[in-house]
């Protein structure tokens, strides 16, 4: 792992120990152990899926891909948002560390169902 | 009749009454016009949406403007804040929308009337259209001795105010005296009342932050389609019913879906608000009307 990774990690902790909720990682680095990879795709008016359940403990990458608008994530749970952008995946690296709802919601106004355009994940004991 | 009474009066029979609680804030600023006077705030008038929250959504802004004119006493000038009409991706139609409201407001018999985006007349065109109706999306002005400023943090899809009219609203305040009456007007929270719904700026802690040096602001605002009263340090944020549809309460259910229509009780939770400006614009007071009064 190189220094700027590192630090990288340094701050997702920092982040997790403020919503102690997740491990939290956005990017494109191939992390030590292979973790699980959910698709998602994010297009007007919704996010499919919606719902992902996830299992405390659990590390995952959630790949997004927008198939029309930059839409957002917003992750209010977590401090943290991500624009996507058509034409890119997204990574979105996680690993909840307790039972919960973790809510996320488009914060990129898209249209007129824009305010129907939200999710959550599911993390299970 | 004098118009403290009429508005005590009016509480009486059914208004909510709020008084900002800007606690240390009664003294005035040398040199400022101390005529107390009062604007009404409009707001979230959604013209052009169809569907079941408002049935009546084609008249309901027009007896709004008739229940304003019928007011006792005119007001100085009235504001919009915002979501003047309901979105659409049709260019042709945003605008033919933009020009609809246009003339049903021209109704209004003051003519004195700021208008601001919401995100649903700016955000899919980055306030294009807007602009070809109501001019600039943020401005200032000032009234009486109080310094208004429209800050608009819509026309960005993302609901920021930006770096460039961030600078320019430092500017502003830098001519300002720290005792000043400042207004704020704008469509959106400036604060996170409910990011999981969305309803937050962005940026809007940097505006708050410019704003916090000067003793006497306060920020009328919209979007959330009901009332809402919250302090950010001693700057009193004041969000305004709309004219087409309630949304609850924030974070009081999963999902911010308009409530639905009351036939027993048409325009329920709908209306709009008089401002009266008191002690030289530093302290306000908030009366809510119904769409129609009996």
């Amino acid at each position: 792992m190189t220094a700027r990774h590192t630090s990288r990690r340094r701050v997702l902790k920092g982040v997790f120990a403020v919503a102690g909720a997740a491990l939290v990682r956005v990017g494109t680095a191939q992390p030590a152990a292979e973790p699980r990879v959910i698709e998602m795709t994010a297009r007007r008016f919704s996010y499919e899926p919606n719902e992902i359940t996830l299992k405390a403990g659990e590390r995952v990458v959630v790949a997004i891909r927008s198939l029309d608008f930059v839409h957002g994530m917003n992750i209010p749970d977590l401090g943290m948002r991500l624009d996507l952008v058509p034409g890119r995946v997204t990574r979105l690296e996680l690993q909840p560390q307790a039972p919960g709802t973790i809510d996320f919601v488009c914060d990129n106004f898209c249209g007129d169902r824009h305010e129907e355009m939200h999710g959550r994940f599911v993390v299970s004991a | 009749m004098q118009r403290r009474d009429f508005l005590a009066l009016t509480a009486l029979g059914g208004g909510a009454v709020f008084a900002s609680g800007l606690a240390g804030c009664a003294s005035r600023a040398d040199g400022i016009n101390q005529t107390d006077f009062y604007f009404v705030q409009l707001s979230d008038t959604h013209w052009g949406y169809q569907g079941p929250a408002n049935p009546d959504a084609a008249i309901t802004l027009r007896k709004a403007v008739a229940t304003v004119n019928a007011l006792a006493t005119p007001p100085e000038f009235i504001v919009f804040t915002g979501d003047l009409t309901h979105t659409t991706d049709d260019p042709a139609e945003r605008r033919r929308r933009l020009a609809e409201f246009k003339s049903i407001v021209a109704d209004l018999k003051v003519k004195n009337v700021r208008f601001m985006p919401g995100e649903h007349d700016a955000s899919l065109d980055r306030g294009a259209a807007y602009k070809e109706f109501f001019g600039e999306t943020s401005y200032t002005f000032d009234h009486k001795g109080v310094h208004f400023i429209a800050i608009d943090n819509v026309s960005d899809p993302g609901a920021k105010i930006g770096d460039e009219q961030l600078a320019w609203l430092r500017a502003d305040l830098a001519k300002l005296d720290r005792q000043a009456p400042i207004v704020v007007l704008t469509h959106r929270p400036l604060f996170d009342l409910a990011p999981k719904w969305d309803w937050a700026t962005r940026d809007g802690a940097q505006a708050v932050e410019l704003l916090m040096p000067f003793a006497n602001v306060t920020v009328f605002y919209g979007h959330i389609h009901q009332e809402h009263h919250q302090m950010t340090g001693h700057i009193a944020h004041h969000s305004a019913k709309s004219l087409i549809f309630q949304l609850p309460a924030p974070g009081s259910q999963p999902n911010r879906t308009p409530l639905p229509w009351d036939a027993s009780a048409p325009y329920k939770g709908l209306g709009f608000r008089e401002i009266e400006a008191e002690a030289a614009g530093s302290a306000f007071k908030v009366v809510e009307f119904p769409v129609v009064r009996a």
